[in-house]
């Protein structure tokens, strides 16, 4: 099995992935969508389309991959001491 | 009047009662600086998720925010769905390191942890000297909020609502230490929630739909639905380093940071990933959304810190605009009780504890550690009060430059502290000296290059000081690279 710090490096990993990807979601529909002249603006259930795909749908569809994500890929660690020094203590005891 | 202030009292009250619950699970877990400061490492998912939001919107969330929004419109919307991953990001790089060592070192407070990394009194000092002065900035943007709030609703005079809610956080933070600070926080994170259903819907059904209202905005000024603003005031490169201060910045406030020492095991820290992120998405969205918004509603505000409050008093009934106002007061309770934990963990266990009683905590009996808590939370909490008095009329400003503040100081430190094995005492402390030292001084002298928020040039040079400090200091002991990269049992 991979050291609890390893995968915790994969999962930091994935983690930036993830923000990346939101980065880009929401700069590429706001400074694309949204550069023109506001006059020229289609809209998407009464909002502007650049602020309903940047905004009002990035966060939905980030939570949506996170919670993928985290059931696909983040491991259960135990946290409390290290396993050795665990198994120690319970040697000591009478 | 009175109907208003009915259920704001009802909420402080609930406030306390579970403070004093929280005082007494301590008791029976034993009083101690790992129980006080942490809650003996016991939070679930949900309070998890709740207690890093919670500290981490404030006043300029629910005030500050939203009043800039109402002033440039959507574009500040988008400006703050940066904030987004602020929870998973937080959690998913720094969590479960920071659990595991934390354990590991016994660590409370992030400049602990860094002083079991670096072994440098040069760190722990300047650390705990950038707590308290960008702790104390910050409080007082929240004292600030909280007592214009108070006024705006009530009518009575600003010092009276400071008065009120200053020592209500102050008590209670006192009594319970952090498990009142998370308790309430998450019914704060609660309340706020509901708050800003309530206010978005009511506003977007008082403009007659959202079609309408971005219609009616686009009649007051087209700018306003353009990602730029009104007037054109926010241009890209601003935008762009908002990603920094608000974005990955964000890994360097030890506020929310210091909440990854705190968690019971890894599913609490998955599930608070996905709820954490889906939870804060929905406030930001809904409460500066509605302060653009309420531009239709209420269009001649003086001051746009005001929109919220105003929304609140002018479209619900009186009862439910006394529920719901209590929205922007858990905002800014929820934070200021956080920092004052925090400062008075850093008093005392950074600098009392590890330098005058020779780091030995068997000296510290559990009623002098009560003690010293209580005085210098009420210390700190007085002298940010008195502060508070004659206000400067800057609330986003203050709370943004605390912020960027302590990115400076810890950013690097940290998250270098863990993911880079050369990182050394020399790196950190001239990143934090040169990153602190150009913060403050483009701040102070209002200085833009290149169109940039003075945090991303501070953020660069501490970077590249850190590097260049990190060579010619001395290397990393092996005695610390074994406590920090090498994990016991399972290889």
């Amino acid at each position: 099995m991979r050291s609890r710090f390893r995968q915790a490096d994969r999962e930091a990993l994935i983690t930036l992935g993830l923000y990346l990807f939101f980065f880009l979601w929401w700069a590429a529909f706001a400074l694309g969508m949204g550069a023109g002249d506001p006059e020229t603006y289609s809209y998407v259930l009464g909002m502007p389309a650049w602020f309903f795909f940047s905004c009002v749908l990035g966060y939905p569809l980030i939570t949506l991959l996170l919670w993928l994500a985290v059931r696909r890929w983040f491991k259960d660690v135990p946290l409390d001491g290290d396993p050795e020094r665990i198994e120690d203590k319970e040697e000591q005891q009478p | 009047m009175s109907m208003i202030l009915f259920p704001l009292a009802g909420y402080l009250l609930l406030t306390f009662a579970l403070a004093f619950w929280a005082q007494r699970q301590s008791k029976r877990n034993g009083a101690g600086l790992e129980e006080y400061f942490l809650g003996g490492r016991s939070m679930g998912g949900f309070v998890l998720a709740m207690t890093i939001i919670a500290s981490y919107t404030s006043a300029s969330s629910f005030v500050g925010g939203p009043g800039v929004a109402y002033r440039l419109g959507l574009g500040w919307v988008l400006l703050a769905m940066i904030q987004v991953p602020t929870t998973f990001l937080t959690l998913g790089v720094l969590g479960k390191r920071f659990a595991i060592l934390g354990r590991r070192l016994g660590a409370v407070t992030i400049t602990d942890f860094l002083y079991e990394r670096y072994r440098s009194d040069g760190v722990v000092v300047l650390c705990s000297l950038a707590v308290l002065v960008f702790f104390a900035a910050s409080m007082l943007a929240q004292f600030i909020g909280g007592g214009r709030v108070f006024q705006a609703v009530t009518g009575c005079p600003y010092e009276v609502g400071l008065f009120i809610f200053g020592l209500s956080v102050v008590l209670y933070t006192t009594v319970g230490g952090f498990r009142a600070v998370v308790l309430t926080d998450a019914l704060q994170g609660i309340v706020m929630l509901a708050a800003s259903v309530v206010v978005l819907t009511a506003v977007v059904h008082a403009c007659g739909g959202m079609g309408n209202a971005m219609q009616s905005l686009k009649a007051i000024d087209p700018m306003l639905l353009s990602p730029s603003g009104a007037g054109g005031s926010i241009p890209v490169p601003f935008l762009l380093s908002f990603w920094v201060l608000v974005g990955f910045g964000i890994l360097g406030l030890p506020q929310t940071t210091q909440r990854c020492f705190g968690y019971r095991d890894s599913k609490s820290m998955h599930s608070a990933m996905v709820m954490g992120t889906l939870i804060i998405g929905f406030l930001l969205l809904f409460m500066h959304l509605s302060g653009a918004l309420g531009r239709v509603l209420l269009p001649g505000l003086e001051s746009g810190d005001l929109v919220i409050p105003s929304l609140i008093l002018e479209i619900l009934p009186p009862f439910w605009a006394g529920v719901f106002l209590a929205g922007p007061l858990a905002a800014i309770m929820s934070t200021v009780d956080t920092m004052l934990l925090l400062l008075s963990a850093s008093i005392i266990k950074d600098l009392y504890v590890r330098y005058w009683l020779k780091n030995d905590l068997s000296r510290l009996p559990p009623r002098r550690m009560g003690l010293m808590n209580l005085g210098c939370t009420l210390a700190v909490g007085l002298l940010v009060f008195l502060a508070a008095f004659n206000p400067p009329d800057l609330l986003v400003w203050i709370n943004l430059f605390a912020f960027g503040g302590l990115e400076a100081v810890f950013l690097w430190p940290v998250v270098l502290g863990m993911y880079w094995k050369s990182a050394n005492a020399a790196g950190a402390v001239c990143s934090i000296i040169s990153g602190t030292g150009v913060f403050i001084a483009l701040t102070v002298g209002k200085l833009t290059p290149l169109g940039m928020h003075p945090i991303v040039p501070s953020l660069a040079l501490s970077l590249l000081a850190f590097i260049i400090g990190g060579h010619m200091g001395r290397p990393v002991p092996p005695e610390v690279a074994a406590v920090f990269w090498e994990d016991g049992g399972k290889k």
